[in-house]
């Protein structure tokens, strides 16, 4: 096996695992347009570093957590909901990387790729990021896992019990950010959420504890990285959109099985 | 902050104030106050008390210079009408908001168990009861299987939480305030959800609770009728304290009558705000023009 495949295999697979307990908390707390922005914030923050020659990975990183922030404080007002101020962002910010790339100076800034992500171009230096940012993330939300899934349950009753809700969701915007500032280098901006919310709704309907849906939820992403990458080889079609593809038809499988069981009832 | 270490009322002087309570229907020699909730019996020393609590929200006066106290062993039920500030002065004493004005003492030892009043969990989070229940602390597999046997629910640990009727969902989230071993158990209308005998079945199960664990109980409320016999202290809230005393007393006073409707005094069951005074916009009290009184006989859970 070519050392470009073992590299593409391993940073799916890693991504894949890192994102699906993650994925889950996005898809419980409704925050999939959360994501959305977060991550489409992120294009900013790759204009920046290439102007500034900094880290892509840590300026995306930057933007997207700022963007997060940025969300969370709008959130309070309510005279615009929360939908459209999601939508307001997500799209102001995709407007304002792309301007920010295209006034980058030097060579002209390769689009598709930050925005559709190349899995076959994974450097060494992005299976780093991947593991050890990778392994960073999974143990701070270990860490949080019980107060995060207390608020995500019931906020008050979590509160009252002592849990420390501005702290906790904080934290976890930022693992969220973190996420897909990593998910990004595997399939790029515009796909790197479906690695968060699409192996989670796979494995809800074959879940009875937030426990298993997590752990189901990553061996899901695994098998779609595996089965998405082959197909990939096999056809000659852009990885990161071939592993999104299969992973839209596990949850569709997993979905659909669910609404026939339903309506059989 | 009160250094004395919280002994626990001894048995005689709840049995004591519980006879006291019962005698009472004889005596007709209640002392009510007419403002102010501080009934607490001499020698009981309170659990949690709140003095001068004042709190506006955007304009709006949300609590009146509220002064409560809840004695040890004590079943205080709070009662008023929809939007009296009932929720908003059990998050004040929860310590999940902090009032403009006032205080909250907590006596040392203090551990309270809290049942919210809404709960529907997102059916997009897959959660087994005796999985919710862990989520509250750390508590081992025997401890919550007893619980939940206390508490007449051990029958659905392994069931979907989002699938339990009413009643087994108060009895859940009762257990997961229990497993906190609290000295105060703090319900938020309990019983919504509940048809009229489970309510009437909460309550006693709420009662023994308080007698077997020797418990503080705040119990919300906006159906005087079916916590009467449970409660030892009435406190009725209107932004301010209307009345308090025991629920024979308050039932009769002239102000739960104008809050609650001449009906809701013999019927309990009906709630009607019958005012001799009404809120402005500001939240100041203005007299009402008798013809402008609002009754409704909306009986409840006919």
């Amino acid at each position: 096996m070519d050392p470009f495949l073992i590299r593409a295999f391993a940073a799916g697979a890693g991504v894949a695992v890192l994102a699906a307990p993650l994925g889950c908390f996005v898809v419980w707390q409704r925050m999939a347009y959360f994501g959305e922005a977060v991550a489409q914030a992120s294009l900013i923050g790759i204009a920046l570093g290439l102007a500034f020659h900094l880290d892509l990975t840590a300026s995306a990183l930057a933007v997207s957590a700022a963007m997060a922030l940025l969300l969370i404080v709008l959130a309070r007002q309510s005279l615009v909901p929360l939908d459209s101020l999601l939508g307001l962002l997500a799209h102001a910010a995709l407007a304002i990387g792309v301007i920010s790339a295209s006034l980058v100076q030097g060579p002209a800034v390769d689009l598709l790729g930050y925005l559709f992500g190349d899995i076959f171009a994974v450097s060494t230096a992005d299976l780093w990021w991947v593991f050890g940012g990778g392994a960073v993330v999974l143990a701070v939300l270990a860490f949080l896992w019980r107060p995060l899934l207390s608020l995500a349950v019931h906020e008050e009753l979590a509160a009252a019990e002592g849990v420390r809700r501005d702290l906790v969701k904080g934290a976890f915007v930022v693992l969220l950010a973190f996420a897909i500032a990593i998910a990004i280098k595997v399939v790029g901006i515009l796909l790197a959420i479906a690695f968060l919310i699409m192996p989670a709704a796979a494995a809800r309907p074959l879940s009875a504890t937030p426990e298993r849906m997590a752990l189901l939820a990553a061996a899901i992403a695994v098998a779609g990285v595996l089965i998405g990458l082959q197909m990939s080889l096999s056809y000659d079609i852009p990885g990161g959109p071939a592993i999104v593809a299969v992973l839209a038809a596990m949850s569709g499988v997993s979905l659909f099985g669910m609404a026939a069981r339903a309506g059989a009832r | 902050m009160d250094t004395t270490t919280p002994s626990a009322v001894s048995t005689e002087s709840l049995e004591g104030r519980r006879k006291h309570d019962h005698a009472h229907s004889h005596h007709h020699h209640h002392g009510l106050e007419s403002r102010a909730g501080l009934a607490v019996q001499p020698g009981v020393d309170a659990l949690i008390g709140a003095r001068g609590l004042w709190l506006t929200r955007s304009g709006r006066t949300i609590l009146e210079d509220i002064d409560l106290d809840i004695g040890r062993g004590e079943i205080v039920t709070l009662i008023g009408p929809n939007g009296a500030g009932k929720t908003t002065l059990v998050r004040v004493l929860l310590g999940l908001t902090t009032p403009d004005r006032g205080e909250v003492h907590r006596s040392p030892g203090l551990s309270i168990g809290y049942v919210p009043q809404r709960f529907d969990i997102d059916r997009a989070i897959p959660m087994t009861v005796v999985r919710f229940l862990a989520l509250g602390g750390s508590s081992t597999p025997d401890r919550i299987r007893a619980i939940m046997e206390e508490v007449g629910a051990s029958h659905v640990l392994d069931q979907q939480i989002a699938g339990l009727s009413g009643g087994e969902l108060q009895r859940v989230l009762l257990a997961r305030a229990l497993l906190r071993d609290p000295n105060l158990l703090v319900l938020d209308e309990p019983v919504r959800g509940v048809d009229y005998a489970g309510e009437a079945e909460l309550y006693t199960l709420i009662g023994r609770l308080r007698d077997d664990r020797a418990l503080s109980v705040l119990l919300v409320s906006h159906d005087l009728h079916i916590v009467m016999a449970q409660s030892d202290r009435v406190i009725c809230v209107n932004r301010h304290v209307c009345c308090s005393g025991v629920p024979e007393t308050v039932a009769r006073d002239p102000s739960y009558i104008r809050l609650f409707g001449a009906h809701a005094a013999r019927a309990f069951a009906i709630y009607s705000h019958q005012h001799d005074h009404r809120h402005d916009l500001a939240g100041e009290a203005r007299p009402v023009a008798p013809d402008a009184a609002v009754t409704s006989d909306g009986q409840k859970g006919a």
